[in-house]
């Protein structure tokens, strides 16, 4: 009986990303890149969920195991001969070793997995600001050292030639498999552990929950999606290491704290808004027809109207747009006649 | 001696010194709004940034250099004003992880107003930079912003702690930072403590727009974002709730990061940030609630 209650609770994103993904085959090629865009960017704002969501606690690290990933599909996939001209600083083992697509993406995701353990391991000891600054500072040493070093990557220069195999099947698939992995992480005991330390962390220590190691756990899983959908995006278009700091950091924040931290749908459906109404500003940068009327704004409109949404949003519902809530269907409720007659055969 | 050691210049710890101040003014800045409203500012940065744009913008416009400064602390001071009524008001009530992200979504969306307005190439502020040509101190030449910058940090530091220690607002904004609830028990009133804390804020962003843009010539809408997450990292290095640590921990990576600047050579100081930063988390790691936290008190805020 609670699981069909609760079945919602997987089948509302899912059905969101479908959708989604369905309207984006309809329109032009040219409008499709805005649904692609967007739904890489649920994938990544469900990879931040896994732990904000769950442990209540603010990171704005979880970018650097996006372009972690981003660096490590893009690296394998790039042609030799390609990496020859465009990365001629590379180390031995990276240009001559390649990968197909799915294998790329899995790497992507254990490879930002390892790295979320690795700096988890002394980072989630730490608790409030101190946690909040010291992700913060993860995320400006991956950016800087993924900026200039060489050996690694493109350096400065945008990744080009990666084989462009995010299209919108792609794109689907991957924000599925992370909604499902959320979802399925979500219904452990070690999900409802974290979650009771979100709640009161000295009651949940009390009652014999370790919050370093189910936060640890958590940082990890959602390290290895970010770095997953790191792959997802380096296989959508150019990647350059300044276009995975801080701005991306903002904006994913934004959506998810927009769409409600609380919950699944919540990342989703933030994900889905902002980005949705962003796109939606910069096609009509080009013109856009709605319902016969033909808009057009100037350039930079899409991100005052993104900025502008956000800061509302979250000054008339902190708890964002969906409340922290999961849908579920309602409880059937039982009539009084039927619990009165329950407690005379009893 | 230090200087001998480290084998330093002296007009690479003269600049060392003045960025050091400058971002110990914008710690206490950061600091103040902090201890009475649990609310880290991080459109801070943005603050300066407005004003640096006042400052170029008079010059521009062949306002005289008194002008454009007070020309750069009016728009400052108006905006933080106008800040705290849109958007730290409603959001008093609310936990500091969505006030957190509020001042980032402004943040956002002031720099994108400027990029839109000003386009993103930026404006050099050219009036001032005459202070950049140096003084002749007994053989060793120094520049003249560097010297200005340091003592009017100074100035400003010891200006606020009269300002705390020997005025009733001074008592009251530290009697808010301590326990809010209790100090308004006792009569504090919470408007005229925040605005209080908020315009004092303003003024120290001013100051620092002034210096920092003589200092670094152009003003882009990017300008001081990345000076204030190396703040915020040095408030919470110095331990966030109390003035003065506050302020040592900007001054101490402020002055690392301009030392640091003129020692290492180009190839290596391109991972500065990376140095900084990870010396930051190894601070962390060791002491959680700062450097010059005294024991206990350790209290979730974010």
């Amino acid at each position: 009986m609670t699981t069909i209650r609760r079945a919602p609770e997987l089948l509302a994103p899912a059905i969101l990303i479908l959708g989604t993904a369905l309207l984006g085959l309809e329109v032009s090629s040219y409008l499709q890149a805005y649904f692609l865009d967007t739904l890489v960017k649920v994938a990544i704002v469900v990879a931040l969920y896994v732990f904000i969501g769950n442990s209540g606690v603010l990171s704005f690290g979880h970018v650097s195991f996006v372009a972690l990933g981003a660096w490590t599909a893009g690296v394998l996939t790039v042609p030799e001969d390609q990496k020859r001209i465009t990365m001629p600083g590379l180390s031995h083992f990276l240009l001559t070793t390649n990968v197909g697509n799915v294998a790329s993406l899995a790497l992507a995701a254990i490879v930002g997995g390892i790295f979320a353990f690795v700096v988890g391991l002394p980072l989630m000891r730490l608790s409030g600001l101190a946690a909040g600054i010291a992700t913060f500072g993860v995320l400006e040493i991956t950016n800087n050292v993924l900026t200039y070093e060489q050996k690694i990557g493109p350096g400065l220069n945008a990744f080009s030639s990666v084989p462009s195999t995010t299209g919108i099947w792609q794109a689907a698939v991957g924000g599925l498999i992370c909604v499902a992995v959320a979802y399925l992480y979500q219904r452990t005991r070690f999900s409802r552990m974290l979650r009771a330390t979100r709640e009161d962390p000295a009651a949940a220590a009390a009652a014999g929950i370790s919050i370093y190691r189910q936060r640890l756990l958590a940082f990890t899983l959602s390290g290895a999606l970010a770095g997953f959908a790191g792959g997802l995006y380096v296989h959508l278009q150019p990647l350059q290491a300044g276009g995975l700091s801080l701005d991306l950091t903002f904006i994913t924040l934004a959506m998810l704290v927009v769409g409600g931290s609380g919950s699944l749908l919540g990342a989703v459906v933030g994900a889905l808004a902002l980005n949705g109404l962003f796109s939606f500003f910069s096609a009509a940068t080009n013109t856009v027809d709605v319902f016969g009327w033909s808009l057009t704004v100037p350039s930079g409109t899409a991100e005052l109207a993104l900025g502008a949404l956000m800061a509302v949003v979250l000054i008339l519902r902190p708890s964002g747009l969906t409340g922290g809530r999961e849908l579920s269907l309602p409880r059937r409720r039982r009539s009084v006649a039927d619990l009165e007659k329950a407690r005379v055969t009893t | 001696m230090i200087v001998a050691f480290l084998n330093l210049t002296w007009p690479t710890f003269a600049n060392g010194l003045a960025l050091g101040g400058v971002y110990a003014l914008m710690a206490v800045g950061i600091g103040l709004v902090f201890g009475v409203l649990r609310l880290v500012n991080f459109a801070y940065g943005q603050l300066i940034m407005a004003g640096a744009f006042a400052l170029a913008y008079g010059s521009q416009w062949g306002f005289p250099n008194w002008a454009s400064i007070l020309f750069c602390f009016g728009v400052v001071l108006g905006l933080s004003v106008l800040m705290d009524w849109l958007v730290f008001r409603p959001l008093r009530t609310h936990s500091p992880a969505v006030m957190l992200v509020a001042t980032f979504a402004i943040a956002f969306l002031l720099q994108n107003i400027a990029l839109l307005a000003f386009g993103p190439l930026g404006k050099s502020a050219g009036a001032l930079a005459v202070l950049n040509a140096p003084w002749d101190i007994g053989g060793v030449f120094i520049k003249k912003i560097a010297v200005i910058s340091f003592a009017t940090a100074v100035g400003c530091l010891v200006i606020l702690q009269l300002l705390l220690t020997r005025t009733p607002l001074g008592l009251h904004m530290r009697a808010a930072a301590m326990d809010f609830r209790t100090a308004r028990l006792l009569g504090v009133r919470a408007n005229w403590v925040i605005s209080g804390a908020v315009i004092v804020s303003g003024l120290f962003a001013a100051v620092s727009a002034v210096m920092l843009s003589v200092q670094e010539l152009t003003v882009v809408p990017a300008f001081g974002t990345q000076d204030t997450i190396l703040v915020l990292a040095g408030v919470v290095l110095g331990g966030l709730n109390r003035p003065i640590p506050a302020t040592l921990g900007g001054f101490a990576i402020g002055f690392a990061n301009g030392i640091l600047g003129g020692v290492l050579p180009s190839n290596q100081s391109q991972y500065l940030p990376s140095f900084l930063f990870a010396a930051v988390i190894v601070v962390l790691l060791v002491r959680p609630t700062g450097l010059f936290a005294r024991g206990g008190g350790a209290v979730e805020r974010v």
